[in-house]
């Protein structure tokens, strides 16, 4: 049968971000996809170098909209890991309450879209009516419905006043039965059944293969999850379970969200409770940064956050380097659309909650040949270059160093 | 003003194009149309393709290779197309202002009749911005 090519994007209905899909098709069957990004590619890396580390948390914040509080916790904490820096034990609580707030309005939001890409809106709307109450949180805390600039290096901006805690937790109970409703609507629907129970499955073969992180991961039963492999914030001081489900499928994907949200509901309650006794600081008044390297994990609603930086002792960092989750999921799309129909390829395209503006890599290529003209060899020659001249001019001894890369 | 543009101000359905954002315009701008909301009460609708809206609401800083794509989009609009710049990025670029990627906000490339700042502006502030463009439209 002859072949045909669907392309999809990069402006379509479907998702709000700029992406290309070219899905190669033969009659129903989807037998080859190319995915093409790039379009979001702020060059944040390189912007970050020019930022002082205060900056860094606004510009990192703004690598992604609906995780603009894992970018955040991943910075501080890589800035913190260069100088050794002890956080307030109130302002973790802090962090986590705010981080497990993200994630509920994250996975409420993945579902809406979700629905709404199989065609069932009912969901999206229900969906995106309950999770107002969170932004209303947020909006409470911190004044802004989407970037809460909450995070600072050493701890936290803003407290949480003792008179907003019982606000808070009147929103976060009145979430459970909201919950409770919407395991009824996806664990028991004959109409998302059908659409979503056994397509683009990922064995766990194939999420080792890619790396894939989060729920994703999860789903298909590689139990992975940085708040328990890395504890970080307060994720070690508080009582939870990692959600783990064994199909791989979209179902499970969709199963494993819902879950979560109730495991960040306990979470959430917990670090209120815990605010209530804990008193003192929030902020330990960080006044320089060492020379240093230092790592930052986070796990954001769609899998580990990883934050480096190195710095040279002044105000600005030399290098800033970020991988978000989406980077690893989204070329899984690859294997789990493969095999499937067109009409199930919007919703698996759409089953790794893919963060395109998070994961946008740039490469220069030469038109006329095709080639990539800075590889990254390339690179690495003009840097050792370029540390030889100087080391020359400086009359400096750095040959032998250099041989050691 | 023109039977044209009459027959839009009664009810303008709009097209999202995202040139590099962060997400967080977008997601409220569909968070219009749920129920806390509900623009589609007013007649505005979300549409699939520029060819079917009057306005063109345009969000993020403009990065080089959406740059050209900007430009045909707006070529591709049926006239007269008002142009709504949401966020902060898509007004002056930001906190990416600098950005080797990034030349240059969405002014320099086509028309605006209307901006709307914030990062994100809240939904309140786009139904403000709308209903302001429109009331110039009609002369009030």
């Amino acid at each position: 049968m002859a072949k045909t090519i669907i392309p999809i994007g990069p402006y379509h209905p479907l998702q709000e971000e700029p992406e290309f899909f070219r899905l190669h098709v033969e009659g129903e069957k989807v037998v080859d996809l190319d995915i093409e990004l790039g379009y979001n590619h702020r060059g944040i890396e390189k912007l970050a170098e020019s930022k002082t580390y205060d900056q860094i948390i606004f510009l990192v914040e703004r690598i992604c909209g609906i995780c603009s509080t894992s970018h955040p916790i991943a910075s501080v904490q890589a800035i913190e890991d260069i100088g050794g820096i002890a956080v307030p034990e109130r302002a973790l609580y802090i962090r986590s309450l705010i981080g497990e707030l993200e994630r509920i309005h994250s996975h409420l939001l993945w579902l809406g879209l979700a629905g709404h890409f199989i065609g069932y809106n009912t969901v999206w709307m229900w969906a995106w009516r309950y999770r107002e109450p969170i932004l209303d949180i947020f909006e409470q805390i911190s004044g802004n419905r989407n970037h809460y600039a909450m995070m600072k290096v050493g701890g936290v901006r803003r407290d949480i006043e003792e008179s907003d805690i019982p606000a808070i937790e009147k929103a976060v109970d009145d979430l459970v039965p909201v919950l409770d409703m919407f395991k009824g609507v996806v664990i028991d629907d004959p109409v998302i059944h059908a659409r979503t129970k056994g397509i683009g499955i990922l064995t766990k073969k194939d999420i080792y293969n890619y790396g894939a992180l989060g729920p994703t991961a999860r789903a298909s039963g590689v139990a992975i999850d940085v708040r328990r492999d890395h504890p970080h914030a307060a994720y070690g001081l508080v009582e939870w379970n990692v959600i783990t489900q064994e199909e791989g499928d979209v179902f499970a994907k969709l199963v494993v969200r819902v879950l979560e949200m109730y495991e960040s509901v306990k979470i959430i309650k917990q670090c209120l409770k815990r605010l209530k006794k804990v008193k003192g600081e929030i902020d330990a008044k960080v006044k320089e940064i060492p020379p240093g390297e230092g790592i930052g994990h986070y796990e954001a609603p769609r899998g580990e956050v990883f934050h480096y930086v190195r710095s040279d002792g002044t105000n600005r960092p030399v290098r800033y380097k970020v991988r978000a989750p989406s980077y690893m999921n989204v070329p899984t799309n690859k294997t789990s659309v493969v095999g499937g129909t067109v009409s199930d390829a919007t919703i698996i395209l759409a089953a790794v909650d893919p963060c395109y503006c998070c994961t946008e890599r740039t490469t220069a290529i030469d038109r006329n040949s095709g080639k990539k003209t800075l590889t990254g060899e390339d690179l690495i020659r003009l840097s050792q270059e370029k540390t030889k001249k100087v080391a020359r001019e400086l009359g400096l001894p750095l040959e032998g160093k250099l041989k050691a890369y | 003003m023109g039977i044209k543009l009459k027959a839009l101000t009664k009810s303008p359905w709009v097209f999202h194009l995202s040139t590099g954002s962060c997400n967080n315009c977008d997601i409220e701008i569909l968070d219009l149309l749920t129920p806390r909301f509900d623009l589609e009460r007013f007649g505005i609708l979300l549409v699939g393709s520029i060819r079917h809206a009057d306005v063109l609401l345009v969000t993020g800083v403009v990065t080089r290779k959406v740059a050209p794509r900007l430009k045909r989009l707006y070529e591709q609009a049926p006239k007269p197309c008002l142009v709504v710049a949401i966020g902060s990025c898509a007004l002056g670029q930001g906190i990416f202002k600098g950005s080797y990627n990034a030349p240059q906000p969405v002014d320099r490339y086509i028309p605006v009749d209307a901006y709307i700042p914030g990062c994100p502006p809240k939904p309140e502030a786009m139904i403000m911005g709308i209903v302001k463009l429109l009331n110039k439209l009609k002369g009030k």
